[in-house]
Formats: structure tokens, C-alpha cells, sequence
């Protein structure tokens, strides 16, 4: 059994078990921490760095999606140094991929988006990358639009830890990391895929969806991931 | 094997060694193999067998004298002469010489202060032990510092030695290493793991390389013994497969070793067991990285992931790790065997021991070197290094590799150790010293190193991903003339924020060259952007009068 504890986050008591994120504790107290490689029901990576926080005494940031909450712990979520990183690394992101929300079947329901609107990104100071990617239209049910992939590997995760299959992988390093399906094939010809559209529903952006969708369209469910990991832990 | 067998071992084998007037050791290292030491050998070994001196002469491959620019290299002992330059046709000279004067010709004075200014401890018996035959080491004192643990001391009493000692480790960060055992020792766990990291992925490093290849049963030992002080029963040497002569030496030892009985079950015939594997990356520079080389050992995608919780608690197939340098492992015996106080003795008071550097960029004496902690980059490039060649001038010296930073003339005489280098904006690094004269551009430089960490990003973390890209971008436009005093700005705020958020230390330190350039360097970022030139002319820079004309 974990011990129960308590800390502070922004000055503000609050308490937890040791095996809870800060994440938790602070969504749980009502504190908006931004993530995006987050998603409840899947592993934690620390990868998109939005979730970033102070903890005092440690000279590092750390992110809160997997730092544990500690006894006397001090949590800063807000100060201006962690703000401006926020922002910055939603620009990386956007330049890094062709994220086009006015042509876009996410629009309006896109989670880049709707950070870069709660964190103030209204302009993009960088240079943008303007890579040339390709869509797999391969599948009979679903889409994969590389330009608006940020590689929060969200999908990769759902698929071998939810629904067991291991169909997606990434390829390659840096800059030139995309997501693949099984040994790189189109994914139409994935033999693994079972279809099941979990992939689609985790993805925060546009960049899996479900064919025939016009702009806007594409609204995503993910529900189901809490559900399935409550039930499995019932079951243990 | 048993403890008592080891002196006879030993003294089997000096006996041996006594029958033969003389020993000629050619260098095997990569370095003098790669310029045909190979066949140097093979030419003197014919021409020995020629002359009936198989009884009086023996030959054999030896390790690396550190002067690799020079090489190939042969020594002959016990008289103590180092021949360089050597090609196949010197061979029968060299054996003329045997019994008169050496060959003026090809020899190379050993008191030059290349090697009276060095202190071998990790690098001992440079040059003169067979590294391929365990009964050479033994002779030479190896193994007795295990069985000396195993046999009289506690896995508490190791660990306080190797405390006391003040041994920091030499993978880069300088962590100290009876804390980190003793961590490992503490942790709870039904197996624990024992890594040795010989990845070496820094542009222009190879010490551990070396070390690997010419002291395979060093680092062997030293790891036997972490195992013992921690509890660990099962390790792995993790070396890229670029070094293939590195690979070899290794798995024919851990044979040997088992062979011996000082590997595997009931080691020296104590009730201690331990197992040692080789394990190949593929040459990625982040499997370097703690965790990413844990994930590749397990057949993972070698990415990093977040620390806490550290390999000690949570490593190797989710049991208390220990990860250590080569070089660190090569610390360990002659700790043991000579005790702290003698240890403690050299390096400064924060940074005990030595380091070994490879000595590379515009220098004389290009090559690997081991100097005391606290010697000052002055000795170390002009007494040691011998200088700068063609009369150019010394402008700066990059150390702790694509993390680390550039220190200019000023500094010249501050003392090397884990500390000072830090207050100087760089690091120690593993030990890549990378030596510029003034024809070097230092916005090229971190132009370079950017590009290097750009590629070698594993893509996990958004900063480094994304931000070595720009920042690469931004460079190269500053190179071309392109940039603007905004471009500058922006390049500093990337810095910035992509040493503070990245995930692992190849995020963490990408920016470091870009900003150690700037601390000392500005007038030329400020040269190339306003003014349109590069002082150092490495850099292409077009005038729109130049390409239209
Ligand atoms: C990108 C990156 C590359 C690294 N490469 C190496 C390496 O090639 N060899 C090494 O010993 N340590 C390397 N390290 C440091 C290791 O993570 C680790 O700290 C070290 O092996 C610990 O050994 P030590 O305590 O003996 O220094 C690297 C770290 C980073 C962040
Ligand atoms: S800092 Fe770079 S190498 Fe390290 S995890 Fe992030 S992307 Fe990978
Ligand atoms: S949500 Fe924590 S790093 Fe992405």
C-alpha cells in the first residue's frame, strides 16, 4: 500500500498517495497543467514536455506526468519561465509539420489547437520547416496524414499496451522520426492491424481519422481508455 | 582456479617470459593496425623464424603508446626502445639492431615530455603486455586485486575503498562512484545487473576504445569486483560494433577468464558467481545514454526515459543496475591494489585519479593520453601535445564533445578537473579534447556539432527534435551571411529552452558549443551577421555584387 502524503502545488495543501503523478494530484485539485503525450489509460513517456514543472530544491524541470508525489514536495506549475517554454515548444510543433487547421478535418477539435489558443500562441516566431510528407489513405476505414503527426506516439502505445496488436512503430531518429505501420508498409496491407480505431481516437490531432470526414468533422472519443483500464484493474 | 594458484600462474609465466633476451611488441591498437602494423608483425615474425631467434627474441601485439600519429609503433623490451614510423621493410633492421645500437633512423625518444608528463594508471603497462593472453596480465599483476576482494574484504569494505578513493566517474558527469555502487548495493532486488558503457560516441574520442582493446582483462576485473560489492550476478559490456578489434579482444578474455575460473561459478573458489556478456550497439551516440543503452540491451528502440527512477533502483529488465565508463572499471584494480591513500594522492582535491583524453584537431602530437587531474590545458597541449604545427596559432579547445564547450587562450593555464571546466561554461566530458588553431571558424564549429546532435536526436522530446533542427537552421544561415541580429536572438532563446526542457542529456547539453562559442567568441557570430565576413575564412560568404557580377 502506498503511504499517503502531502505537498504543495502553487503554495496551494494539497494531499495524495506516493504512487500518484503530480498530473493527477493537480487535475484532481483543479490546477490546468497543459499536456499532450499524456493521455489517462496509457504509459507515461515525458516526451512533449508541456506538462513541465518546478519543484524547489531540484535544479531541473520536471515533468508531471511522471514525477510521484512526495512528503513536503513544493510544486510550481505557473511561473513565466515555465509559460514561455509552453509556448515555445507548441511553436516547435507547429513548424515542424504542415498544420493547416482551416483545411483540416480536426478543426475545431484538434488538441494542438486548442492549447495553442489556452497558452497564447498567437503567432509563429520560428521558421517554419515545411516538410514534404505523404497521407497512407491505404486503409478501408482510416487516414494517416504524416504533415499533422507530432509524434506524441500515442498511438503507438494504444495499440500494444490497450489493444495488444503492436501495429504501430516509429522509424527512423531526430528530425526524420515518423510512425509506422508493421514492418513499414502501407497501412492497408498491416497485417496486424485488427481495425480497431483505438489509434484514431487516441491521436490529438488530425492526423489519424476516419475516411469520409469533411473540415471539422472528425470529432474524437476517448472514453473508452479510463473504462478499459478501471475494468483491468478490477480484474487484477 | 584458487586463490594460491595465481602466483604460480604468474610466476609460470615470468619464467617464460625470462627465457627470451628480448620482446618486441609492435602496436595493435586500431589506430597503428589501420597503417599496417599487422603486417610489421607478420614480417618480423618471418624474418625471426628466418634467423633461428625464436628461442632468444619473442613478439607479440601490445597495446597502444599513445603517440598514434606517429605509429606504427614497436617497441623492443627490456631495453626500453620505441621505434615509430615502422614499415615492413625496417624489419630486418630492427633485428640487426637487436644486440648492437638501436636504429637511429626510425626510434623515438621516451623522455620526451609526451611521456614524462603522463601518469598511467588506467593506461598502465602501456605498450608492454600482451593483450590478448590472460596469463600476460596475471604475470603483470592482474587478477590479484579480485581475489584479494573476494578473499579478505566485505562488499561494505569494497565500496568504502572505492569511496574513499574519491573515483568520479568518467563517462562525462563525474558522479561518484562508491556512491553510486553503494546505491546499487542498497537497492532491493532479486537479480542485479552490472553495465560496463563502452559506447563512445563522441566525435574524435577513442579512449575507451583503447582501453577496451589493450586491457580487455582490466575492465573484466574491475567489473567482477562492482559486481561483488553490489551483489550483481549477471553483466554486460555494451560496445558499438564499429569497434570490432574492441569486441574480439573482449569476448576472447571473458573465454579465457571463464577458462581460469575468474568468470563464472565459484569464482577463484569462493561461493561468488558472475557472468559477463558482450552486447553490440549499432552506433547510435543517445545509446550512450543510460537509459536508451538499457532499453537497446533489452531489444528495445534505444530511447531514453525519465529519470527518476535511476538504473540503480530501476535498471536492466526493471533491477538495481549499476552502469559505469570504461574507464571508470579501469580505475578499480589499481585502487585495490594500491590502496586510497596512494590514490587520493594524485589529482586535485574535488577530482582524484587521472584522465585519459584523446588528443586530437590541429596538434602535434595527435594521440591518447593520461595526465593527472589538475595539470593545466597549457602542459597538456604545448608540453605534452607539443604545440601547434606550421607556426599557426592557438585559438581554442573544444572538450566534453557535442555537450561540451570551446576555452579560449585566456584560460589556458586553469587545471583540469571536473570543477574548473564547469565554471568555464564546458565539461569534462569522456574525454575528447579537440585542439583549433586560427583557421578555425568557431560559428562553423558549433555549426558542427549542432548538425551532430541534430542527427544523433532520437526524436523522443519535442525541444531537441524540433530545436536542434532550427537551431541548426539558424546557424547554417549565419554561416552563409544570411542571418540578422533577430536571428541571433532567437538562436539564444532556442538555447536556452532547449537545455532546460529536453529529456536527456543530448537535449540538455546540444546548445552548450552554441552557447560557449558565444561567451567567447561573439565578435565573430557578430562578424559574420552584420559585417558579412568570416575573420577565419572557412565560411562561404556571398556578396549579392559577387553573384551577380
Ligand atoms: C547523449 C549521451 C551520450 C552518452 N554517451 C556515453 C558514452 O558513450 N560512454 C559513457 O560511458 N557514458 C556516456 N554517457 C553517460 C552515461 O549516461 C552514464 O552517465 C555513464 O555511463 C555513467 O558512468 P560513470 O558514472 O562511470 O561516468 C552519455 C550520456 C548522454 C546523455
Ligand atoms: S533530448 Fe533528444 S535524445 Fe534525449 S530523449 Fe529528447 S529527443 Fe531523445
Ligand atoms: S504530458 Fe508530460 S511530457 Fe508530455
Amino acid at each position: 500500500m502506498s503511504r499517503v502524503v502531502t505537498l504543495k502545488i502553487n503554495d496551494q495543501d494539497v494531499s495524495g498517495r506516493e504512487d500518484e503523478t503530480i498530473l493527477e494530484l493537480a487535475r484532481e485539485n483543479g490546477i490546468f497543467v497543459p499536456t499532450l503525450c499524456h493521455l489517462e489509460g496509457l504509459s507515461d513517456i515525458g516526451a512533449c514536455r508541456l506538462c513541465l514543472i518546478e519543484i524547489k530544491g531540484v535544479p531541473k524541470l520536471m515533468p508531471a506526468c511522471v514525477v510521484r508525489a512526495q512528503e513536503g514536495m513544493e510544486v510550481y506549475t505557473e511561473s513565466e519561465r515555465l509559460k514561455k517554454y509552453r509556448r515555445m515548444v507548441i511553436e516547435l510543433l507547429f513548424v515542424e509539420g504542415n498544420h493547416v487547421c482551416s483545411v483540416c478535418v480536426s478543426n475545431g477539435h484538434c488538441e494542438l489547437q486548442y492549447l495553442a489558443q489556452k497558452l497564447g500562441v498567437d503567432h509563429i516566431r520560428l521558421e517554419y520547416r515545411s516538410p514534404k510528407r505523404e497521407v497512407d489513405a491505404s486503409h478501408e476505414r482510416f487516414v494517416l496524414d504524416h504533415n499533422r503527426c507530432i509524434l506524441c506516439t500515442r498511438c503507438v502505445r494504444v495499440c500494444g499496451e490497450v489493444e495488444g496488436a503492436h501495429t504501430w512503430d516509429l522509424l527512423g531518429r531526430g528530425i526524420q522520426s515518423r510512425v509506422i505501420t508493421d514492418l513499414n508498409q502501407p497501412w492497408g496491407d498491416a497485417e496486424s492491424c485488427t481495425s480497431c480505431g483505438k489509434c484514431v481516437q487516441v491521436c490529438p490531432t488530425g492526423a489519424l481519422t476516419a475516411k469520409g470526414k469533411a473540415v471539422g468533422e472528425m470529432t474524437k472519443h476517448q472514453g473508452f481508455l479510463t473504462t478499459l483500464a478501471l475494468m483491468r484493474e478490477n480484474d487484477r | 582456479m584458487i586463490a594460491e594458484e595465481l602466483p604460480k600462474i604468474a610466476a609460470q609465466e615470468q619464467e617464460d617470459q625470462l627465457q627470451f633476451k628480448h620482446h618486441i611488441f609492435v602496436c595493435s591498437g586500431t589506430a597503428c593496425v589501420s597503417a599496417h602494423s599487422d603486417q610489421i608483425q607478420a614480417a618480423l615474425e618471418k624474418d625471426i623464424e628466418e634467423r633461428g631467434l625464436g628461442h632468444v627474441c619473442s613478439i607479440t601485439g601490445g597495446g597502444c603508446r599513445g603517440l598514434c600519429a606517429s605509429g606504427p609503433m614497436v617497441s623492443v623490451e627490456p631495453q626500453g626502445i620505441l621505434y615509430q614510423g615502422v614499415k615492413v621493410e625496417d624489419s630486418a633492421e630492427i633485428l640487426d639492431s637487436l644486440n648492437s645500437q638501436p636504429v637511429k633512423r626510425l626510434e623515438c625518444s621516451t623522455e620526451a615530455p609526451f611521456f614524462s608528463r603522463q601518469k598511467k594508471i588506467v593506461l598502465e603497462y602501456a605498450g608492454k603486455l600482451d593483450p590478448e593472453r590472460i596469463e600476460a596480465y596475471i604475470a603483470a599483476g592482474g587478477y590479484t586485486a579480485l581475489l584479494k576482494v573476494l578473499t579478505e574484504m566485505t562488499p561494505q569494505q569494497v565500496i568504502e575503498q572505492i569511496t574513499r578513493s574519491g573515483l568520479r566517474g568518467r563517462g562525462g558527469a563525474g558522479y561518484p562512484t562508491g556512491l553510486k555502487w553503494s546505491t546499487v548495493a542498497k537497492a532491493q532486488g532479486e537479480h542485479k545487473y552490472v553495465i560496463c558503457n563502452g559506447d563512445e560516441g563522441d566525435p574524435g574520442a577513442f579512449m575507451d576504445r583503447s582501453v577496451m582493446e589493450d586491457y580487455p582483462f582490466k575492465i573484466l576485473e574491475g567489473m567482477t569486483i562492482a559486481a561483488y560489492a553490489v551483489g550483481a550476478d549477471q553483466g554486460y559490456v555494451y560496445v558499438r560494433a564499429e569497434y570490432p578489434l574492441a569486441v574480439k579482444r573482449l569476448k576472447a578474455a571473458i573465454r579465457q577468464a571463464q577458462k581460469n575460473n575468474l568468470l563464472g561459478n565459484n569464482i577463484g573458489g569462493t561461493t561468488f558467481n558472475f557472468q559477463i556478456d558482450v552486447r553490440l550497439g549499432a552506433g547510435a551516440f543517445v545509446c550512450g545514454e543510460e537509459t536508451a543503452l538499457i532499453a537497446s540491451i533489452e531489444g528495445k528502440r534505444g530511447t531514453p526515459r525519465p529519470r527518476p527512477p535511476y538504473p540503480a533502483e530501476h535498471g536492466l529488465w526493471g533491477c538495481p543496475t549499476l552502469i559505469n565508463n570504461v574507464e571508470s572499471y579501469a580505475n578499480i584494480t589499481p585502487i585495490i591494489r594500491n590502496g586510497t591513500d596512494w590514490y587520493t594522492a594524485i589529482g586535485t582535491e574535488k577530482s582524484k585519479g587521472t584522465k585519459v583524453f584523446s588528443l586530437t584537431g590541429t596538434i602535434n602530437n595527435t594521440g591518447l593520453i593520461e595526465v593527472p587531474m589538475g595539470i593545466s590545458l597549457r602542459e597538456i597541449i604545448f608540453d605534452i601535445g607539443g604545440g601547434i604545427p606550421n607556426g599557426k596559432h592557438f585559438k581554442a579547445v573544444q572538450t566534453g564533445g557535442p555537450s561540451g564547450g570551446c576555452i579560449p587562450e585566456q584560460y589556458l593555464d586553469i587545471s583540469v578537473d571536473y570543477d574548473s571546466l564547469l565554471h568555464l561554461g564546458t565539461y569534462m566530458g569522456s574525454g575528447g579534447m579537440i585542439v583549433m588553431d586560427e583557421t578555425s571558424c568557431m560559428v562553423d564549429v558549433a555549426r558542427y556539432f549542432m548538425e551532430f546532435c541534430m542527427s544523433e536526436s532520437c526524436g523522443k522530446c519535442v525541444p531537441c527534435r524540433v530545436g536542434t533542427a532550427q537551431m541548426y537552421d539558424l546557424l547554417n544561415k549565419i554561416t552563409k551571411g544570411e542571418a540578422s541580429l533577430d536571428d541571433l536572438a532567437m538562436l539564444e532563446e532556442l538555447a536556452e529552452m532547449v537545455k532546460s526542457t529536453s529529456l536527456c542529456g543530448l537535449g540538455q547539453g546540444a546548445p552548450t558549443p552554441v552557447q560557449s562559442t558565444l561567451r567567447y567568441f561573439r565578435d565573430e557570430y557578430l562578424a559574420h551577421i552584420v559585417d558579412k565576413v568570416c575573420p577565419a575564412g572557412v565560411c562561404k560568404i556571398y556578396h549579392h555584387a559577387e553573384v551577380f557580377s
